[in-house]
């Protein structure tokens, strides 16, 4: 398994190398910069600035010395915000975007599942009709239109929540509520059409046929089947969540790094993107491994073929 | 074979199943009886759809959802039908047990088989998981599992399909059941891994003395094994009675049906000094497995050995062997769909070299007709544009109603009504779509087909139609046939030459008369004796037992 592990990290090296170059030169591909603003600056301080950032010198050479830089872990200055390094921007931010994320994927995860079951059990019956009918509810209101009206209904109106901010427990109701509706949804179809799938299987026929508990049918030889394809959901999912949600985050005034990417596009703040970047690709990395890792666990057909 | 006493153990009575479907209510069983005394072996046979299953099913509580049950289905004096779940629960797999006819999926691929044969035993009988344990290494043991200590902790996926229906057999046993259902349990494997089984059946049984319902549709294995019959026709039992009688004299046109459906005949030799339509010499195929980027070195698997066929017009070689044997990767790699070695000459032209674009001009003349005649049609086109579709390609100057004028030919061909061409493939049986899967070979008017278990999937009595159809067409066009299947009868009545295969390597060859009366090697007689043995398989399993 730890060679698996390894192999696997090893393999992820020119991943995120390919990731790093592509966004390099797509970003500098964008016209303007990081300091053309809407009055132009006087073309010595231009050049000053272009001097001071490396910008003066052919685009490769900025590349690799970016690349040098990034292999020692820096990821640079600020263009934009001049008094922090990209480094102290996500020591701040991903630690709030992390927790939030975290918090909705677990929210996520325990609700989805639940409403997934409970649907598969009941196919056909009011219970799975209502939750197959939130669900697609869920997944079609988009998240722009869901905070806000949390917002104003139990921060505004009703008083109960703070409508914004981030410090205490309260704050972090609304906005991971806000960030889970959606993946509920999505695990709850998930989990349900996998269910159904399950207990159709001739092996849970076989479980029935010999006189196995409804318990035992179900826990045992069903859901572990079931968690399977939710598992491989999970992944890109969790990588999703976690780096942060612009809306979220912009609509509720988190401190997370969701809003860096893309104000950092906008004003050109290319390290700013570029941290944002590899910060992504490494979260996708690491939890589409963690995927793999658990379906080795949860599935032995699939361990016994590495 | 078993003392017949009036001690039933199940006694059915007016069951009836219907299914809730789109269609409406559809009735599966119609109010069958039927009963199983103590220790006898009843057999319920019948084609598919016939309601074999689905009425021991019901009996079970096993139907589908959508699946309703009515009448009676008495164990030792309760009915098993409308039971509450528990009390259902306390008789299946204790009382009742069942075998499944899908060995490779009726195991739970998650959890090693220990504890899957462990899992009734604690549940009814209270056993603790160590004396369970211990109890299905025994079982393993019994069931013929080599190194039962080891292979406890296998997983399903670890195990052959024979090897997992033994382990069923082992579950279906742990708990010494009053009766055993057995739902084609042997259909999905290989001949003489089926006559494996059955001994094996036999042999429990006579040592266990539990009563065992065998459902199939095998009349052979009727008749070697079931002391009474039922004989099923559409959700009704159309004849039943002690299994030697029902045989002498069936007393239904069904049952007299289903007993001559056996495909029978031998096919006219073709005329002297025909022409060799195709030559595969020295023919092999290498397949890698494992491998790959980080994976270590692959392993080369020779999946067709050093094979000489040759095949003229008007001939069919029948190609034999059980699954893995290579039967057909061969017929793949004679018709250049797969890389292969060695020398391939079709009408005296050597192909083995023609690139892609040099075999499509031939792809008319080499055909291929599959065995899943549900998965081999698109589902989206209709029967005349599957039938023509190879005419766009072969023949693209030819106009709309010259294809469809072609279209009604070659359907009436294989014996459709060309009225259905503007149908579905869904809305035909499958009979009816290996007819149609002809049709699409024959309308090329090609010479050399290759038939890969093209009556496999079928009904015995549809078989052989299309066996007797298949000798039509070739007789009228002269037609070289490579026949490959695992099934000897049919393979009888279709060909001149048959070359028996076993992994990859040809193990005997010659004319069908030859092999099927005096076969040479060990492998081909076991074959023959897995699928023509008139023996009892309860005589067998005492002899076996004896070390005979």
């Amino acid at each position: 398994m730890l060679g698996f592990v390894l192999r696997r990290l090893a393999g992820a090296i020119p991943t995120i190398f390919i990731v790093v170059t592509l966004a390099y030169f797509m970003i500098r591909a964008a016209p303007g910069g990081p300091f053309d603003l809407e009055r132009p600056l006087d073309p010595l301080i231009m050049e000053n600035l272009n001097a001071a950032f490396n910008l003066d010198k052919p685009l490769w050479q900025q590349y690799l010395l970016y690349l040098g830089n990034l292999l020692q872990g820096d990821f640079g200055p600020s263009f934009t915000r001049r008094d922090f390094s990209v480094a102290d921007l996500f020591a701040v931010g991903l630690p709030v975007s992390v927790t939030l994320g975290g918090l909705a994927l677990l929210l996520a995860l325990v609700v989805g599942a639940s409403l997934g079951v409970l649907a598969a059990l009941r196919q056909n019956k009011g219970a799975d009709y209502a939750v197959v009918g939130i669900a697609t509810f869920g997944i079609t209101i988009p998240n722009f239109v869901v905070a806000p009206i949390l917002s104003l209904l139990f921060g505004v109106w009703m008083g109960w929540l703070p409508a914004g901010g981030w410090g205490t427990p309260a704050h972090m109701v609304l906005p991971v509520v806000t960030l889970a509706l959606p993946q509920i949804a999505i695990i709850a179809r998930l989990t349900r059409g996998a269910t159904i799938e399950a207990l159709r299987s001739n092996h849970v026929r076989t479980a029935r046929a010999y006189g196995l508990p409804t318990r035992v049918v179900v826990i045992t030889h069903t859901l572990r089947a079931a968690i399977l394809p939710v598992v491989s959901y999970l992944g890109p999912a969790a990588a999703a969540l976690l780096t942060g949600s612009v809306v979220v985050e912009t609509i509720f005034g988190i401190p997370g790094i969701g809003r860096y990417f893309v104000q950092g596009a906008l004003a050109r703040d290319y390290t700013l993107v570029m941290g944002t970047v590899v910060v992504i690709a490494i979260f996708v990395v690491i939890f589409n491994l963690l995927v793999d890792i658990a379906y080795a666990l949860l599935d032995p057909r699939v361990r016994y073929e590495r | 074979m078993n003392a017949m006493t009036n001690d039933p153990v199940l006694t059915v009575r007016g069951l009836k199943v219907a299914f809730e479907t789109n269609d409406g209510l559809v009735e599966a069983v119609r109010g069958i009886d039927l009963d199983v005394h103590r220790g006898e072996t009843v057999a319920i046979v019948g084609e598919s759809g016939s309601g074999k299953s689905q009425s021991m099913m019901a009996a079970m509580g096993l139907l589908a959802s959508n699946g309703r049950a009515s009448g009676q289905a008495l164990y030792r004096g309760q009915d098993l039908v409308g039971m509450r779940e528990r009390d259902l629960n306390r008789i299946r797999g204790d009382k009742i047990t069942m075998i499944f006819q899908e060995p490779m999926t009726s195991l739970d691929p998650l959890y090693r088989i220990g504890r899957q044969l462990a899992e009734p035993m604690i549940h009814h009988r209270g056993l603790s998981r160590r004396e369970a344990r211990e109890k299905g290494i025994a079982l393993l043991e019994r069931v013929g599992i080599p190194d039962p200590q080891r292979r406890i902790d296998s997983y399903p996926h670890e195990l052959s399909g024979g090897q997992r229906q033994r382990v069923m057999i082992a579950m279906a046993l742990a708990n010494d059941p009053d009766l055993l259902i057995a739902d084609e349990p042997t259909t999905a494997l290989d001949v003489t891994v089926q006559a494996q089984i059955l001994t094996l059946l036999a042999d429990l049984q006579r040592e266990r003395g539990m009563a065992i319902v065998f459902i199939t549709h095998d009349l052979g294995i009727v008749r070697r094994f079931a002391s009474r019959v039922y004989v099923m026709r559409r959700g009704e039992v159309v004849e039943s009675g002690a299994t030697r009688e029902v045989f002498a004299n069936p007393s239904h046109p069904y049952t007299r049906m289903l007993i001559d459906a056996e495909p029978a005949g031998a096919k006219e030799p073709p005329p002297a000094g025909a022409p060799l339509a195709l030559t595969g010499e020295n023919v092999r195929v290498s397949f890698d497995i494992g491998g790959g980027f980080l994976k270590g070195p692959s392993v080369a698997l020779r999946a067709v050995d050093d094979v000489t066929v040759r095949v003229r017009e008007g001939e069919t070689i029948g190609i034999v062997g059980e699954s893995g044997s290579g039967k057909s990767t061969l017929g793949r790699a004679l018709l250049r769909l797969l890389p292969s070695e060695g020398r391939v000459v079709f009408m005296g032209r050597d192909i083995s070299m023609a690139d892609k674009a040099a075999m499509r001009p031939l792809r008319k003349e080499l055909q291929l007709v599959f065995q899943d005649p549900f998965g081999s049609l698109s589902p989206r086109m209709t029967v005349g544009q599957i039938v023509t579709e190879g005419l766009l390609v072969h023949e693209p100057g030819i106009s709309g109603r010259e294809r469809d004028r072609r279209a009604v030919e070659a359907l009436r061909e294989v014996d459709l009504d060309p009225a259905m061409r503007n149908r579905y493939p869904h809305e035909f049986s499958g009979g009816q779509r290996q007819r149609i899967a002809i049709a699409r070979a024959v309308i090329l008017k090609p010479r050399v087909v290759v038939l890969d278990e093209p009556t496999s999937a079928l009904d015995r009595s549809v078989q052989k139609q299309i066996v007797e159809l298949l000798r039509d067409i070739q007789s009228r066009y002269g037609l070289a046939y490579l026949f490959i299947s695992h099934d000897l009868a049919v393979v009888r009545a279709m060909s001149d030459h048959v070359v028996v295969m076993k992994t990859g390597r040809v193990v005997e060859e010659g004319p069908t008369a030859a092999i099927f009366d005096r076969p040479a090697s060990e492998y081909t007689k076991s074959l023959m004796h897995a699928a023509f043995s008139q023996e009892d398989f309860h005589v067998e399993a005492m002899r076996v037992a004896q070390g005979g």
